[in-house]
């Protein structure tokens, strides 16, 4: 087209000038862009629009909004009462919170930990057949969460795999009921020095958002801890495959050089391989967190939340309170305090590790 | 470790060292190893059970030999069903396909076509709707491209949990919750695939694109015929990471088809069937239609295993 320009011998309806030939671009960019910007607004941006204004409503989800009496404003008086006002939904709602912190503190750190292990005897020179301990540490994520519920329940049946292996392993060792055990294994562990509930005084029946303050320090009950033992399971081959790609991008001369000032294996991981891979550390820690707060699938498929609410999560409330209590105005209103929690988590650890991570 | 230093004198390590080494040779091996089964075992016992009749399951789960008659029926000829002892000893077990044929009874064919249906069309929806966008990102000026790619990158910020009630509201509103194309549809752009595109292209350089222009291709022919082919690599792992999520999708589903029994696909088939079963869990069906569930992804992931790999070390270096 450009040579058009130039030709003399051109005709005028060819001539394209240079705000036509912008117009035109524009137009192709629209026509471009134009397919996934409409999925993206008509499925994502409104419904969050939507979903944030049915949080200030009583709706139940059944009602046909086209019905007149289908809902009232109610303003914000849900968010009221899952985070103020002490009752039924503060408790339903604070033990969700407490449920999921433990599982987030409990999940994430170890799967970090043992995929940057995992990934550094890999990446080991001396190491034969890296490709098949790569594939078979990967092979769980990439099967469906619902299956993997399905295994694992199997093998933690009350006369499952995992307590046949115990037993034959501590001959003493008394079944454990995983699979519905509501006890917190912090009171477990108290009890082991006979701390328990009455034995620690008053104080600990004091309620804060209505759990007792006995009831905040449970720990994550059984069920639960093999619920975070799954997830660290599937978990660990990705974070693995990601911390290896960044080890295989830290130049070998940077070891040579460490080796030839004398450093030992444990200094070389310690000053090189674990400040190295701070940027990596910082996403694998992210992604984890991102997805820890939002475990649902295990949750549905193997305890529906409980035994008594031990495994409600806050993404299984916000799915219970829509689809099982039929109150969708409360799950919207749950939903976008998760939204708030996961974010402000995503911004706290950008601002932390992020900055060291450029120093 | 002394290969960097050729021209030195050899370097002798004290004893002592050699030592240490080697054991921290052993230690690693041994902490790999015992990871590895760990990894590996859960899928050893479901497929060797998945092949029991359900009393073998309950006595003998860690049987993980099959030994002939293979094909048993796990009852005799008078309807009385077999104990375990008939069938399985500590280590070996008579296979039998009891629990493959119930749980294709159990409509799971039907559950697999429409698995397939989804991950395939979503699949290839994204993969031209994320490019084209991506595309449009990456090089064409128009007013507003800044401002839609914020808005990409915002999505990304938005938890998948976060949308469950959302999009329930808004698909009842457009009367296309449970229907095939209301999941689709939903699913058929994503922010992350948008972006992936969007980097690749940008790494494409430019010069490849003006020679055409000059040449008079028009921007489709020119993505189409020059700029789409050279993006092989990153759609590869669009594609893959695309149909593993759909494959195995169980939360949208859950919320968008679950209402209506001939739209599940395999997750949620499963997941059902278990809801379903209460206390008494049918394990010799439920082994058997996780095995079937794994298994096209399996072959998949073995084919494409670098990509695979590749493909989350590339999005997890992205970050």
């Amino acid at each position: 087209m450009s040579e058009s320009l130039t030709s003399p011998l051109v005709t005028p309806q060819r001539v394209t000038t240079q705000a036509d030939r912008r117009r035109q671009e524009a137009l192709t960019g629209f026509g471009f862009i134009a397919p996934a910007l409409t999925i993206l607004i008509v499925f994502l941006v409104i419904p969050l629009i939507a979903a944030g204004y049915f949080s200030l409503t009583d709706w139940n989800g059944i009602t046909p909004l086209t019905r007149e009496d289908a809902y009232q404003f109610v303003g914000l008086r849900n968010y009221e009462r899952l985070l103020i006002e002490d009752g039924i939904r503060q408790e339903r709602f604070f033990t969700a919170v407490k449920n999921t912190v433990y599982y987030v503190l409990g999940v994430v750190p170890t799967q970090t930990f043992f995929a940057l292990i995992l990934a550094v005897i890999v990446n080991q020179r001396w190491l034969r057949a890296k490709d098949f301990f790569r594939t078979a540490f990967y092979f769980p994520s990439i099967t469906s969460s619902v299956v993997i519920s399905l295994i694992f329940m199997f093998l933690f049946s009350s006369n499952g795999l995992v307590n046949q292996f115990l037993h034959s392993i501590f001959p003493g060792y008394r079944d454990v009921t995983w699979l519905n055990d509501p006890n917190g294994i912090i009171h477990n562990f108290l009890g082991l020095f006979g701390i328990t509930r009455a034995s620690v005084g008053d104080w600990a029946s004091t309620e804060i958002a209505s759990i007792r303050l006995w009831d905040w320090i449970s720990g994550p009950s059984v069920t639960m801890l093999m619920i975070m033992m799954l997830n660290v399971w599937t978990t660990i081959g990705t974070m693995m495959v990601i911390y290896l790609a960044a080890l295989q991008n830290i130049p070998g001369q940077v070891y040579e050089a460490a080796v030839v000032d004398g450093a030992n294996a444990i200094q070389i991981f310690r000053h090189i391989t674990v400040p190295l891979l701070r940027p990596t550390t910082f996403f694998v820690v992210t992604v984890g967190l991102i997805g820890a707060f939002q475990v649902f699938d295990q949750i549905f498929v193997i305890s529906n939340g409980g035994p008594a609410n031990t495994t409600l999560t806050i993404a299984y409330l916000v799915y219970a309170s829509g689809f099982t209590d039929n109150r969708m105005g409360q799950a919207a209103a749950t939903a976008a305090v998760l939204f708030v929690i996961i974010f402000t988590f995503t911004l706290l650890q950008r601002r932390i590790v992020g900055e060291q991570a450029i120093e | 470790m002394t290969t960097a230093s050729i021209e030195m004198p050899q370097y002798e390590a004290p004893p002592l060292w050699r030592i240490m080494r080697r054991l921290f040779v052993i230690l690693g091996a041994v902490v790999l190893i015992i990871f590895a089964l760990i990894e590996i075992l859960p899928f050893v016992f479901t497929l060797a059970n998945s092949f029991k009749c359900l009393p073998a399951i309950a006595a003998e789960p860690q049987a993980v030999i099959p030994v002939p008659p293979f094909g048993i029926s796990c009852v005799d000829e008078n309807g009385r069903v077999l104990p375990a002892s008939e069938m399985a000893t500590d280590l070996t077990f008579n296979p039998s396909t009891e629990g493959y044929q119930e749980i294709l009874n159990l409509n799971l064919p039907r559950w697999a076509a429409n698995t397939a249906l989804y991950s395939v069309s979503i699949m290839i929806l994204r993969l031209v709707f994320d490019s084209l966008a991506g595309y449009a990102l990456a090089r064409i000026r128009f007013p507003g491209n800044r401002l839609i790619f914020l808005i990409v990158l915002g999505t990304l910020m938005v938890p998948a949990v976060v949308l469950l009630i959302p999009r329930f509201i808004i698909l009842k509103q457009l009367g296309i919750l449970n229907t095939y194309h209301g999941l689709i549809l939903t699913l058929a752009a994503d922010g992350f695939g948008i972006f992936l595109m969007k980097q690749f292209f940008e790494s494409i350089p430019v010069e490849i694109e003006e020679a055409a222009m000059v040449d008079g291709a028009s921007r489709f022919t020119l993505f189409w015929r020059i700029v789409l082919p050279m993006a092989t690599p990153a759609l590869t792992s669009l594609a893959i990471l695309s149909f593993q999520g759909q494959w195995n999708n169980f939360m949208d589903a859950l919320i968008i088809i679950g209402g209506n029994q001939q739209l599940w696909n395999l997750p949620l088939g499963l997941a059902f069937l278990r809801g379903a079963s209460g206390e008494t869990l049918r394990w010799h069906q439920f082994l058997a239609g996780s095995v079937l569930t794994t298994l096209p992804m399996a072959v998949i992931f073995f084919i494409f295993q670098r990509q695979f790999v590749e493909g989350v070390a590339y999005t997890g270096l992205k970050g």
